[in-house]
């Protein structure tokens, strides 16, 4: 049995399906129990002496080496943010920094989060350098070789791989470019923020961030890593705190922890379990009309699948699965705030428009997934029908 | 000029229009066109220049061309994306 079995909270609201998990999943028992903990006993300020203080900073610090222990990293290497952006921002912003006298380049994939590329724009700009992305093939996966043929050039101070993509759940050889990043002496920031707690993590990286809200654990907290043998510069006004000025919530960074390692503890059976489920989606919705199944269909995340319908509008498909009862994600610009679609998608030459994104909790049930796939060819149908698209 | 324009290929006009309707727009007239024939589709929609491309390539089309166009009466700036169409499907060998 897994943990998520044992401690199944009752869902508050039974007859919805929410398959839109990637970067927010509903909390994991155990984390919500420690915060529960915290909040009773580490609600002071953990810099304060007195024994209230000192109870919270003990809290603080056993997160600290509880997450180093996941990570195999040493726990000074481990910091605290804000967030998970926050994290992305300040490793790629101070690494540059420290390795300023190496030149000003930051190189990317195409498919980082836009934390990272706007960070890494940022940096490259200050430092006088540009920042050089590297593209990606059709399942989103970045050419080691083209790669590291970018990273040994003269002038660059950083390169940033993500561990796995979380959009389309590719996972990135981020063995192989570590190794030639290490050979070329650049050091190598890993995303690890849809990938931690879902699939191994390899010790290959010189700086890793990563995100609580992914694995169940409180958002408003971030993870950065950071081995100490990077040179870090981080500009900001003095504070004790400098990666969190002000510190970060003791009761989140200690469910961030305990999170970490219930999801860390039946990782192997959950993969197994979302996997089964992930390949019977990526099979069935494969029998839709004109669809899209994008991503690695092998070396990919167990909870992520990805697809995008021709002639679909995503707004209208996501508010037809959503009075049906599902919540489910998409990358297609009809369904946010800005005109441009997934920046992933467009890197990797996938149709934009009518994109599902599905991302299993552990949480998920088979019945779930049942429930999603019986709806969601009617519900494409519908949509399509609307745009009176028969016979295109 | 281009040789596309020359050759006088077959115009859309999807200006204002959201994803997926550019496309939508697109598949409707070709559907009446010859394998062979040119299309050309004009988008102020930045999803387009992603859609279009990737409808050729699931329908058996190909694209032959993408320009940013900046018009000089003060129009909207927007992409002229161009397919070239493969046979239809059906008769496709």
């Amino acid at each position: 049995m897994t943990h998520t079995t044992e401690h199944a909270p009752t869902r508050a609201h039974p007859d919805r399906v929410h398959l839109d998990n990637g970067g927010r999943a509903r909390w994991h028992p155990l984390a919500r129990q420690a915060f529960l903990q915290a909040v009773d006993d580490g609600w002071a300020d953990p810099r304060r002496l007195h024994t209230e203080g000192r109870r919270a900073a003990a809290l603080l610090d056993g997160a600290r080496e509880a997450v180093a222990g996941v990570l195999g990293a040493r726990t000074e290497e481990v910091r605290f943010t804000h967030s998970h952006t926050t994290a992305l921002h300040s490793a790629v912003l101070a690494a540059a920094d420290g390795r300023r006298r190496a030149g000003g380049d930051v190189v990317v994939s195409t498919v980082e989060r836009a934390a990272v590329l706007h960070a890494a724009h940022d940096a490259a700009a200050t430092h006088g350098g540009r920042r050089v992305d590297v593209p990606v093939d059709r399942t989103g996966r970045v050419d080691p070789d083209a790669m590291a043929d970018a990273l040994a050039s003269p002038g660059v101070a950083l390169a940033a791989l993500q561990h796995a993509n979380g959009e389309v759940g590719t996972l990135q050889p981020v063995e192989d470019v570590h190794a030639r990043a290490l050979a070329a002496g650049v050091p190598l920031l890993v995303d690890a923020g849809a990938s931690l707690g879902h699939v191994a993590l390899p010790p290959s990286w010189d700086l890793l961030a990563a995100d609580p809200a992914d694995w169940g654990a409180p958002a408003g907290v971030g993870v950065l890593a950071a081995r100490g043998r990077v040179r870090l510069v981080l500009r900001g006004p003095e504070d004790p705190e400098p990666w969190a000025p002000g510190g970060v919530s003791v009761p989140a960074a200690f469910a961030a922890a305990v999170g970490l390692q219930a999801v860390a503890a039946d990782r192997e059976a959950e993969d197994a379990r979302r996997r089964a489920l992930i390949d019977r989606v990526r099979a069935t919705v494969a029998t839709v009309p004109d669809v899209e199944v994008v991503g690695e269909p092998d070396a990919r995340l167990p909870h992520v699948a990805t697809f995008s319908f021709l002639y679909v509008d995503g707004e209208a498909l996501l508010t037809e699965l959503d009075r049906a009862g599902l919540a489910v994600g998409s990358g297609s610009a009809c369904t946010a705030s800005t005109l441009e679609p997934s920046h992933v998608l467009a890197a990797m030459g996938v149709l934009t428009h009518g994109n599902v994104r599905i991302a299993l909790d552990r949480s998920t049930t088979e019945q779930d997934v049942d429930r999603f796939l019986a709806v969601l060819p009617g519900a494409v149908a519908r949509v399509r029908e609307m745009l009176g698209v028969g016979g295109l | 000029m281009s040789d596309e324009q020359a050759a006088g290929p077959a115009l859309v006009d999807a200006r204002g229009l959201r994803c997926p309707l550019p496309v939508i727009r697109l598949a409707a007239r070709a559907r009446d066109l010859p394998a062979g024939a040119l299309v050309t589709v004009l988008a102020t929609d930045p999803a387009a220049r992603h859609d279009v491309p990737a409808w050729a390539r699931m329908r058996g089309h190909e694209t032959a061309g993408e320009r940013r166009v900046v018009p000089d009466d003060g129009a909207e700036e927007h992409w002229a994306l161009t397919v070239r169409l493969g046979p239809p499907p059906g008769r496709a060998s």
